[in-house]
């Protein structure tokens, strides 16, 4: 607009082409951005998807053959809780995982707690946090070494469940107590100032409202011990040992073959997995093998199902109170 | 119109480190009125707050000098337990903060805390506390619910509700309507006008039409040091000092 005795109107006509016309190439502009954003929008998604199906076409298909093998292995005879029956190995395994979550939670939500209310930011807790950090990645057969020397060797005592737990415990620990001071840790402030304010000592603020408002996180971190727990082999070669003397009609705790006492030795599906891939002469060993392998990936994912409906129901019971 | 004196300070600094965030203060809070914070932020209003219940003591390298009296109970004194001294002082905080459990848990939380056990008492506060809180009515019939299924209102008057569970002489609201729509903030204003029948409290805001509806008197911080202390339509209508005009007719803050 520079002329300024130019007639009112061809101004307003003159700027409103102008504007169109700038409109319009900005609009093709855009638009030309517009489509190559949304092409590569396209690609990149496709990719994704490609990558997806790939990696769960793969899970898929193991898992398919392995249940399509153990089934083919699946006797009643196999299935029994006597002789070659990996009944045994599926008892013991869940048994085992229990009694180690029976040490491992107790231990690790009071090194979290610790670590995220009491222990402040010292050198000491700095040092305290890389050793729990290191022991986490430990190799589990260093563990399991270490189990059977300090667990079984010192104490001058057999294979048992409960040297496997504790080794177990070993590895979960630094897990629970890294999940336990995240959950706490992510507990708004607020909370803790409520408490604080309504004349709750430090103590009882912890327990009352930060862990209770932890649990769905904690809940995950057990999931994923116990899974490990399901999983491990070389934690429990050395630990529980690799075989079961074990009779089902006595369930006295102390009874020597009782299978709830916690001192006998005791194998689990993925040692017992282990010894027959690699040392079984009985002519069905490979059999029992693909049977175990089934019978605990069936048990993993019935057991992950499971915690989470638990987990997910407790979340649901604070959030809406249903 | 003489009235008695609930909390009192005299000289009372307040030192952050290095900063002094409260500069020798002196005032008396009448007891069972409402008495209004206000000033720009960062003026130490929030400050003086946490003095009061000693949530000063959770902050590092934080100081408190000069005297605080709780029905002329120095509340600083070697002899008193802070834990004590909270549940004499309630607090309500800026953004509303039930805890992620059931409306009646929390409300039950303080109580059981200071040692009620009995169901049948635990009952009658919470519906002593939700009735008094204007939220009784609301909530009767969903008790075991949780309290973060409430809208952002019912979470503040359930917060306050909380607070009147462990019967505290002094109420303590820190910016309480500042998170809310108007219409909570109305709810919440007339709940804080019926409360000053039984109880004296001290509201933080940074709604000076909120102070000039609620309080009965007003107290105007700036850079830590109280500026101006005095009944509220006279603040409002006839400031003493040129720093709370300029601040009341909007000149800064």
């Amino acid at each position: 607009m520079s002329k300024i005795d130019a007639g009112a109107g061809s101004q307003a006509g003159a700027q409103a082409a102008a504007g169109a016309g700038a409109a319009g190439s900005q609009k093709g502009a855009r638009a030309t951005s517009r489509t190559s954003a949304k092409v590569i929008d396209r690609i990149a998604t496709g990719v994704f998807y490609v990558v997806a199906a790939f990696f769960i076409l793969l899970l898929a298909s193991i898992t398919a053959y392995i249940l399509y093998k153990g089934a083919l292995a699946a006797s009643p005879e196999l299935l029994s809780f006597v002789g070659d029956g990996v009944g045994i190995q599926l008892f013991n395994t869940v048994y085992l995982v229990f009694l180690s979550l029976l040490v491992t939670m107790p231990v690790g939500i009071m090194t979290g707690l610790f670590m995220a209310e009491y222990a402040g930011s010292g050198f000491f807790v700095a040092i305290t946090r890389t050793c729990i950090e290191a022991l986490s990645s430990l190799p589990s057969i260093i563990v399991g070494l270490f189990g059977f020397l300090v667990f079984i060797q010192m104490t001058h005592s057999k294979w048992s469940l409960w040297a496997g737990s504790l080794s177990l415990a070993i590895i979960n620990v630094p897990l629970i107590a890294r999940t336990t001071e995240d959950a706490m840790r992510s507990v708004p402030r607020s909370y803790y100032d409520g408490s604080i304010a309504l004349g709750a000592s430090r103590w009882q603020t912890v327990t009352h409202v930060l862990l209770k408002a932890s649990i769905p996180r904690i809940i995950t971190g057990m999931i994923l011990a116990a899974g490990r727990g399901f999983g491990e082999a070389a934690v429990l070669l050395y630990t529980s040992g690799m075989s079961s003397d074990v009779n089902f009609h006595d369930w006295n705790p102390l009874s020597p073959t009782s299978p709830l006492n916690p001192l006998r030795s005791a194998d689990t599906l993925s040692v017992r997995i282990w010894s027959l891939k690699t040392e079984g002469i009985a002519a069905n060993s490979q059999q029992i093998a693909d049977l175990a392998a089934a019978i605990l990936i069936l048990l993993v994912f019935v057991f992950s199902l499971g915690s989470r409906a638990l987990g997910r129901r407790l979340q649901k019971r604070m959030l809406s109170g249903n | 119109m003489e009235t008695e004196t609930c909390v009192q300070t005299s000289a009372l600094n307040l030192y952050y480190s290095d900063f002094q965030a409260l500069r020798s203060v002196s005032l008396a809070i009448p007891r069972k009125h409402i008495t209004a914070l206000i000033g720009p932020s960062g003026c130490g209003k929030s400050s003086f707050l946490k003095v009061l219940n000693r949530m000063t003591d959770l902050i590092d390298h934080c100081r408190v000098e000069g005297q605080v009296l709780l029905a002329d109970e120095d509340i600083y004194a070697a002899a008193v337990d802070p834990i004590m001294l909270r549940k004499r002082v309630g607090m309500v905080f800026q953004k509303p903060n039930p805890f992620p459990m059931s409306i009646y848990d929390n409300i039950a939380y303080g109580p059981r805390l200071h040692g009620q056990k009995g169901k049948h008492q635990l009952d009658e506060i919470v519906e002593k506390s939700l009735a008094a809180a204007a939220l009784w009515e609301e909530t009767k019939d969903r008790l075991k619910k949780s309290a973060l299924s409430l809208s952002g209102g019912q979470q503040q008057r359930l917060s306050i509700a909380r607070a009147l569970a462990v019967e505290p002489e002094l109420l303590l609201m820190d910016e309480p309507t500042s998170a809310l729509d108007p219409i909570s903030t109305g709810k919440i204003e007339e709940l804080v006008f019926e409360l000053k029948r039984s109880y004296t409290i001290i509201i933080v805001t940074h709604n000076m039409q909120q102070a000039v509806r609620i309080s009965d008197m007003t107290g105007f911080f700036l850079l830590g040091e109280l500026v101006e202390f005095a009944n509220t339509n006279n603040m409002f209508t006839a400031p003493q000092d040129k720093r709370t005009e300029d601040y009341i007719t909007g000149r800064f803050g």
